[in-house]
């Protein structure tokens, strides 16, 4: 299990109602499903990820998250997540005010292109940064959408948002400054909000 | 015909007829005191009959949907894709019941039948059916198997209508439902295609108002013309395109010559008219199509979907095409819409096919992946 779904676990209620957005293969949502008992769907477009989805006999909806969320009522679910795929929308704003229509809260978790490698790399080379997190060309990426933990909060507080909790994990390297500098030193960044 | 039967076929089945002597009251308010279903099934009920699925068939299906009945066939049943050993309706695992539903005309009771009131046929006095009446026909065949609960109930298109009204009405008969290139209700355009279609039958002078067989000729004409409306809006605009183009069967443009020229698709569509009205029944096509349009599964739910499938305990399986125009995806999305609504287990796929509403028959590897998954996860 990546780490961040580890930590997420916490924030979710026994019995609760669950929509996860980009929901991959359903291992965050089975881990759920197992642990917590919750009411689970996900939301996916890729279809080998939707079969693995399956095969694990998940509610996986074919939806495209470029083209909201109006199918679903307001407040429908208690939690709305999205795990690493903010970066890869077209109208990542967008897509948070929807998560906060339907959800009581929300949790959303992305890689922080301020990480001080990032910083490195572009400073250094002059060139878009590649990593073992970050793999992609800049011209063959999916995410689309880079920002760091600075330019996500500024965001929030734009729009209102409220950052209920907010935890940094580091999966490579800085398990000590993260806590210290966490827009310098920390990987990925998993936000607890509401409105 | 087969010089052998191929591999994962069920091989060669025969049709079984039950004789239903318990009246049935119909929703249009008439009762069939008697009648008859065709019925095959393929795989074995297992001990605790835990394994049974039921095949609802669309319009112009019937209960042969999989296997050869000779070894003279030229084609196996309309969803062999789809039903055999290692196929998604794997037989190794369930045991697959199709009927021909009440009202058609490939066996079970329908306008063709002898009314034994009359001794006659029935004709155009056979009672308007709509889908609930179907599926209580089915239910009563369901208990001469001896089948409480279907692992799976399955349909394309009407077939997904009757699924869905198993659904609502039978919820602890049905544990899994899968609904595909289906819809809650059909559109005004597609009440209009069908009422086209309509129309060219009843404007057949063959048609005698539905009493032809009295007159010992049948509507011909206007039954292929009404098979052509229907055959042409299950097609997408490429797939006709890149079968047919603008291909000549005969004839040329060349200057100077006044031969006719015929299309390559004027005459395929001909054909699939003739063909279709070589075996077809004009009342059953009539009474078909209206079941089609009467449909409305949240019409006595305060026409509130949502609040219909709060009567269904099945998890469902959702499935739609990319090019179908007849029952597009957004008439999935209003399904899967309205089970999340009511927190019913859903999972929901838009295949990507060129071939419109007649991919939900058509082999296709990525709708076999998701159908054949969907199913292997199926306790039985």
């Amino acid at each position: 299990m990546r780490i961040d779904l580890n930590e997420i676990q916490l924030w979710i209620k026994q019995n609760s109602r669950v929509l996860d957005l980009g929901c991959g293969d359903g291992t965050l949502l089975k881990f759920l499903i197992d642990n917590k008992q919750v009411q689970g769907y996900g939301l996916e477009i890729d279809a080998a990820q939707i079969n693995l989805c399956i095969n694990k006999g998940l509610n996986v909806i074919e939806q495209n998250l470029d083209r909201g969320l109006g199918n679903f009522a307001d407040k429908s679910f208690d939690t709305v997540i999205m795990t690493q795929a903010l970066q890869t929308l077209h109208f990542p704003h967008l897509v948070l005010d929807e998560m906060l229509r339907v959800g009581k809260e929300c949790i959303v978790t992305f890689p922080n292109f301020g990480h001080w490698k990032a910083r490195f790399y572009l400073a250094t080379r002059g060139r878009m940064p590649v990593s073992d997190l970050l793999p992609f060309e800049w011209y063959n990426t999916p995410n689309i959408h880079f920002c760091t933990f600075k330019d996500f909060e500024v965001l929030c507080r734009e729009r209102n948002i409220k950052v209920i909790s907010r935890q940094v994990v580091n999966e490579v390297s800085g398990q000590a400054l993260k806590d210290l500098m966490p827009n310098l030193f920390g990987e990925t960044a998993i936000y607890h909000l509401s409105k | 015909m087969p010089n052998e039967i191929p591999a994962g076929s069920v091989g060669l089945v025969t049709p079984q007829t039950h004789h239903f002597t318990q009246p049935l009251l119909l929703a249009c308010g008439r009762t069939l005191d008697e009648y008859e279903l065709v019925y095959e099934t393929y795989g074995q009920l297992n001990a605790t009959k835990s394994n049974a699925v039921l095949i609802c068939h669309a319009l112009s299906g019937h209960h042969h949907a999989a296997g050869y009945h000779s070894m003279d066939d030229k084609r196996p049943g309309w969803w062999d894709a789809y039903i055999g050993p290692g196929k998604p309706i794997d037989t190794n695992k369930f045991f697959v019941v199709s009927l021909n539903n009440l009202g058609g005309c490939h066996g079970s009771t329908g306008p063709r039948s002898i009314n034994p009131a009359t001794g006659k046929p029935w004709g155009a006095d056979f009672p308007m059916i709509r889908v609930r009446d179907w599926v209580a026909s089915q239910a009563r065949l369901a208990d001469v198997l001896g089948i409480e609960t279907w692992a799976a109930i399955i349909g394309g298109s009407l077939g997904g209508m009757q699924v869905m009204r198993w659904a609502l009405d039978y919820p602890q008969r049905i544990r899994h439902a899968v609904v595909i290139a289906s819809a809650l209700k059909l559109s005004a355009q597609n009440i209009a295609f069908n009422e086209a279609a309509r129309k060219a039958i009843v404007s057949d002078p063959n048609f005698f108002d539905g009493d032809y067989l009295a007159h010992n000729t049948v509507p011909k004409n206007g039954l292929a013309v009404a098979r052509m409306i229907g055959h042409i809006t299950y097609l997408s605009d490429f797939a006709m395109g890149e079968k047919f183009g603008r291909d000549l069967r005969s004839g040329s443009f060349e200057l100077g010559n006044d031969e006719p020229v015929e299309f390559q698709i004027e005459s395929y569509l001909r054909y699939q008219g003739d063909s279709f009205a070589n075996t077809f029944d004009a009342n059953s096509y009539i009474r078909i199509t209206k079941a089609l349009d009467y449909f409305d599964l949240a019409r006595e739910y305060n026409d509130d979907p949502v609040n219909a499938f709060k009567q269904a305990t099945a998890k469902f399986l959702v499935i739609s095409f990319s090019t179908d125009w007849r029952f597009a995806p957004e008439r999935s999305h209003e399904i899967v819409n309205a089970l999340v609504g009511a927190n019913r287990a859903v999972t929901y796929a838009e295949i990507e096919s060129k071939h419109g509403h007649d991919a939900f028959l058509l082999p296709d590897e990525r709708y076999q992946q998701v159908f054949g998954h969907y199913l292997a996860g199926v306790n039985v």
